[in-house]
């Protein structure tokens, strides 16, 4: 294992036991230790984005659909399991034993009412199980990158072409999801998650194993990621960054490659928001617009790209200052003449970071770590 | 009614065309008047109708209207206008006590039927038309008889064809009818769509008999979804109620005995089988009414039959009627077509507007603009600020596409110099760093001009629409918009093609080193070219202002589409961009058609449409070949 993978774990362990003290001893509040595990869960989604653009050089700007999607798959369950509780619960107090086919209809006109339908429809088929739509959380994401890719690599669309294409599929995406009768409450989106179906733990409780369970994936898909782009499939993998035809005319399968590196980072992000969403507690079709994944690749340019801890550190310092700045508690600057408030100065400072980021410092924060010079 | 119609037209017949005097047909028919009745007063309408009196219109309106009075000093009959009193030939009269007559609905129904005959033979033609319009808004069997008498009378066009209309509808002899159908053709009317089309409405029929009658479609059980079958034959009173799952459950629970229904735990009753059980097992004790279970609605739809039957009894009219219609819609779905085809147009003109700019930046510079939808948004806010400083619609309009040129040029070199000049070799990351200015600009325009929509309006001369007919409409807005496109469409072309500014552009974008050694700066042409671009993306904004709401995020929603117009266009040839846009733009009309409640779905579809077209076409509609094509 090289270095920088030990060291950022090391960092994660000792920041999660730190935080985890912390909550218990109630000197953070559960909102904060929400807000850490899903900017972890960013990180996540980041370092998958930094395989895919930094390494494999397949600026990808939909990579936020396949989180937000694997937020929607875990978030079905989720609220099924639930209202199925308050309906079994709501119903005991009647006189006669309820139905199945009463509770079905009870949690589907709780969870579609608000789109005008009592109907549970089939893409709910599996949300009452939650081993099966933890597979589909990896399966339909996959899925989607996979024929994506494959119609994207196999017809040789690359570089900016690619970028828009990638765009537009997140686009048609969220724009689906928006309708009512997608199946998922168009834009009202998924509500209700943060709270676990089965679990009395009060919310302090359950924000740090969500955290916890955060971590982990962090930490499980650094170190798995590390491991990749450290072999000869890193290698190749670059290779293709910094000159595809030359890959492919020593023979490698290019296509192959980059299909795999797109499908694998899209379920790295699926994951990163099932585990996302339950900390958020709501998810709705505008998390899908292409905005999101560009965002995401803003974080991962700011860090530096090319290096997973770089992805981390953009993901993490740009987000967290991101709701400190929108959140309203950054202190306004008088300039005597004129008032900044950062709510509304924030997102001009961010794309002037960006630019200037980009202009001055291509390689990001996470360059100035590095010491070789390349 | 019947009776009374026959009465009336007997009346209408004997009457002696010499007329009485007004006044004393009113004074003979004294109670009736102050004490209508439904049943009598027809003949007394007739008779006041028929008098010749120039004023008797007057009088019979001013009955109908509550105004006719009978002053209470002489029993004299005076029209009483709030406080103002006249006689019955409109001249003034002093203050007096009056009583107002009150004929209630019926009879003043009746005094409207007069009056309506009565204004079809009206000098003035603007009475006439009301009285047409009136009947044909509302046109009943006894109109019919009326409008011919008075088309004795005088012959008129529109008129005759009330009286075909109201033939085809009314007339007792089908034959006629049929004649009358086929007279209009395959007309675009309304007015006769509105009359063939009540001639086939249906009623929807359950017997246990075969369905007689007109018979417009027999039904089975699988068109109407066994629910539904069932439900139309208990509304027909021809089976028992289903047993609703609600009635079951309250049967149920009132039936209850020491934790027990039917000698059935409650605990058990948790499957619908184990409720209908004990349901049918109440049944059999006489307990709960007798209900259709699953078995039964089987046998009883077995043996029942559905149809859809025409309320017009006559077959040989709902025959003409249907072929009428058949070939009205035949007609009108040319005509929806031609519709439709207006709107795609103009809707490309928008992509085509919104990506004309990026032809340039993006198809000729390679440099990708995320800021373009920024600068569509400057535009559209520029303006919105002019006409904050010029009122007048027009002018303002004159003024603010050359300054929203000018803004969004002077805003495209500044980006150009700070930003590009320095990404030329990284089109990826202009990508990113244009990104970053897009957020900037919109969130400056937040800040500016606060989040909720500002308004842009479009001249007098612009509002309103172009109508072709009662179907095919296209408004001015999208016309101007479509001529503007084709305007720009030249431009781009003469710029390109004729002016030395062109030439160099195309120098530069194809091989810059050779370009710099001929003479041509490559730093002043990609300035000047990344300003044309954002300059026509300004115009663009002003023009799509005009019907969309300005807000900070206008550019954003067309952003992405113009990208892909650009790419699936074919990058670098502006006749691309125009079959891209073309293709969009048709495209995302034809799969609203298809599913018209769905906007949202529409552009799904199209966006998959794209992603797949871009397997087959790579390089677009129109791909550039050989040297041109650059990398």
């Amino acid at each position: 294992m090289r270095r920088s993978t030990v060291i950022f774990l090391a960092l994660l362990l000792i920041f999660t036991a730190v935080v985890t003290i912390m909550a218990g001893a109630g000197m953070v509040s559960t909102s904060f230790v929400k807000t850490l595990g899903m900017t972890l869960c960013l990180c996540l989604a980041a370092v998958a984005m930094d395989v895919v653009w930094g390494y494999a050089g397949i600026l990808s700007l939909g990579h936020m659909a396949f989180f937000a999607l694997g937020g929607y798959l875990i978030g079905m369950w989720l609220m099924y399991a639930r209202t199925e509780a308050i309906v079994v619960q709501a119903l005991s107090g009647a006189p006669l034993p309820a139905t199945a086919e009463e509770i079905r209809q009870g949690i589907g006109n709780q969870i579609f009412g608000v789109v005008g339908s009592s109907d549970i429809p089939w893409v709910w088929t599996f949300a009452d199980s939650l081993p099966l739509q933890l597979m589909l959380v990896v399966l339909v994401p996959g899925g989607l990158a996979g024929i994506f890719g494959w119609l994207a690599f196999r017809s040789r669309v690359t570089g900016v072409y690619l970028s828009i294409l990638t765009q537009a599929m997140t686009l048609a995406l969220a724009l689906y999801l928006f309708q009512n009768d997608s199946g998922l409450r168009g834009n009202n989106g998924l509500s209700g998650l943060q709270n676990l179906p089965g679990v009395s733990a009060p919310q302090a409780v359950t924000a740090v194993w969500l955290f916890w369970a955060s971590a982990f994936a962090l930490a499980l898909g650094y170190a798995g990621t590390a491991w990749i782009v450290g072999g000869k499939f890193g290698s190749v993998i670059r290779a293709i960054r910094d000159d595809e035809a030359r890959v492919r005319f020593l023979g490698y399968p290019v296509e192959g490659f980059k299909l795999v590196v797109f499908t694998l980072t899209a379920v790295i992000a699926a994951v990163a928001g099932a585990l996302y969403y339950p900390q958020a507690g709501i998810v709705n079709p505008a998390e899908m617009m292409p905005i999101a994944s560009i965002y995401l690749a803003v974080w991962v340019a700011i860090g530096g790209r090319g290096r997973l801890y770089g992805a981390v550190i953009g993901a993490a310092v740009v987000s967290l200052l991101s709701s400190w700045f929108t959140g309203g508690r950054a202190p306004s600057v008088d300039l005597g003449f004129y008032r900044i408030d950062w709510v509304n100065w924030w997102q001009v400072l961010l794309g002037l970071t960006f630019v200037l980021v980009t202009l001055f410092a291509p390689r990001g924060i996470g360059g100035l770590f590095d010491r070789r010079k390349t | 009614m019947q009776i009374l119609l026959s009465i009336f037209f007997m009346l209408t017949l004997a009457l002696p065309v010499a007329a009485q005097d007004l006044a004393t047909v009113l004074n003979a028919n004294r109670d009736q008047i102050v004490q209508p009745s439904r049943t009598s007063i027809g003949p007394v309408i007739d008779a006041i109708a028929n008098s010749g009196d120039p004023a008797v219109r007057d009088v019979l309106a001013a009955w109908e209207g509550r105004r006719l009075a009978v002053r209470q000093a002489d029993g004299a009959f005076v029209i009483a206008d709030g406080d103002r009193l006249t006689d019955l030939r409109g001249a003034a009269l002093p203050a007096a006590d009056v009583t107002v007559l009150r004929p209630n609905a019926g009879v003043r129904g009746l005094i409207a039927s007069a009056l309506v005959q009565f204004q079809l033979t009206d000098p003035d033609p603007v009475a006439r038309g009301a009285a047409r319009d009136a009947i044909a808004r509302n046109a009943a069997p006894e109109h019919l008889p009326l409008v011919r008498e008075a088309l004795a009378n005088g012959s008129d066009a529109d008129l005759a064809r009330l009286e075909r209309l109201l033939t085809l509808r009314f007339d007792p002899d089908p034959a006629a009818r049929v004649v009358a159908i086929q007279g209009f053709g395959a007309t675009l009317s309304l007015d006769v769509r509105a009359a063939l089309n009540p001639l086939l409405a249906t009623r929807r029929v359950a017997a246990f008999d075969e369905p007689v009658g007109n018979i417009a479609r027999i039904l089975s059980v699988a068109d109407l979804g066994r629910e539904g079958a069932y439900d139309l034959l208990v509304q027909a009173n021809l089976a028992p109620a289903r047993l609703t799952p609600n009635d079951a459950h309250r049967a149920l629970v009132a039936n209850i005995v020491n934790g027990q229904v039917a000698g059935v735990p409650v605990a058990a009753l948790d499957t619908a089988e184990a409720r209908e059980g004990a349901y049918s097992a109440l049944e059999a004790a006489g307990t709960v009414p007798t209900a259709a279970t699953e078995a039964e609605v089987d046998s009883i739809l077995d043996r029942a039959h559905f149809a859809d039957v025409y309320v017009e009894p006559d077959a040989v009219v709902t025959d003409a009627a249907r072929a009428a219609l058949l070939g009205i819609q035949a007609k009108l779905g040319a005509m929806q077509a031609a519709d439709l085809a207006l709107d795609a147009l103009s809707l490309a003109s928008i992509y085509f507007l919104a990506a004309i700019g990026l032809a340039i930046t993006f198809g000729v510079m390679r440099v990708i603009n995320m800021a373009h939808g920024d600068f569509i948004m400057m535009g559209a806010y520029t303006g919105y600020v002019v006409q904050q400083i010029v009122p007048d619609r027009t002018l303002s309009l004159v003024v603010a596409l050359p300054l929203a040129f000018l803004v969004t040029f002077a805003a495209g070199v500044v980006l150009e110099r700070l930003v590009i000049r320095h990404l030329y070799h990284r089109p990826l990351e202009t990508l990113l760093a244009t990104f970053g200015v897009s957020i900037m600009l919109q969130q400056l325009a937040k800040n500016i001009f606060g989040t909720q929509a500002r308004p842009l309006t479009a001249p007098d001369w612009l509002s309103g629409s172009w109508a072709l007919n009662d179907i095919v409409g296209i408004s001015w807005i999208r016309v101007a918009i479509f001529v503007l496109a084709l305007l720009f469409l030249g431009l781009y072309l003469f710029i390109m093609r004729r002016t030395r500014l062109g030439l160099e552009v195309r120098a530069v974008q194809q091989n810059p080193t050779m370009a710099a050694s001929m003479g041509i700066s490559p730093n002043r042409i990609n300035m000047l070219a990344f300003g044309l671009g954002s300059g026509i993306a300004g115009i663009a904004g002003v023009a799509i202002g005009l019907f969309a709401q300005v807000t900070s995020e206008l550019g954003q929603q067309y952003i992405v589409q113009s990208f892909m117009t650009v790419v699936v266009g074919g990058v670098g040839n502006i006749f691309g961009t125009l079959a891209g846009a073309a293709l969009i733009g048709f495209l995302q009309k034809g799969i609203e058609w298809l599913n018209p409640s769905n906007t949202l779905a529409a552009q799904t579809y199209m966006i998959l449409f794209i992603i797949i077209f871009i397997q087959f076409r790579p390089r677009g509609i129109i791909a550039l070949k050989g040297r041109a094509a650059g990398d």
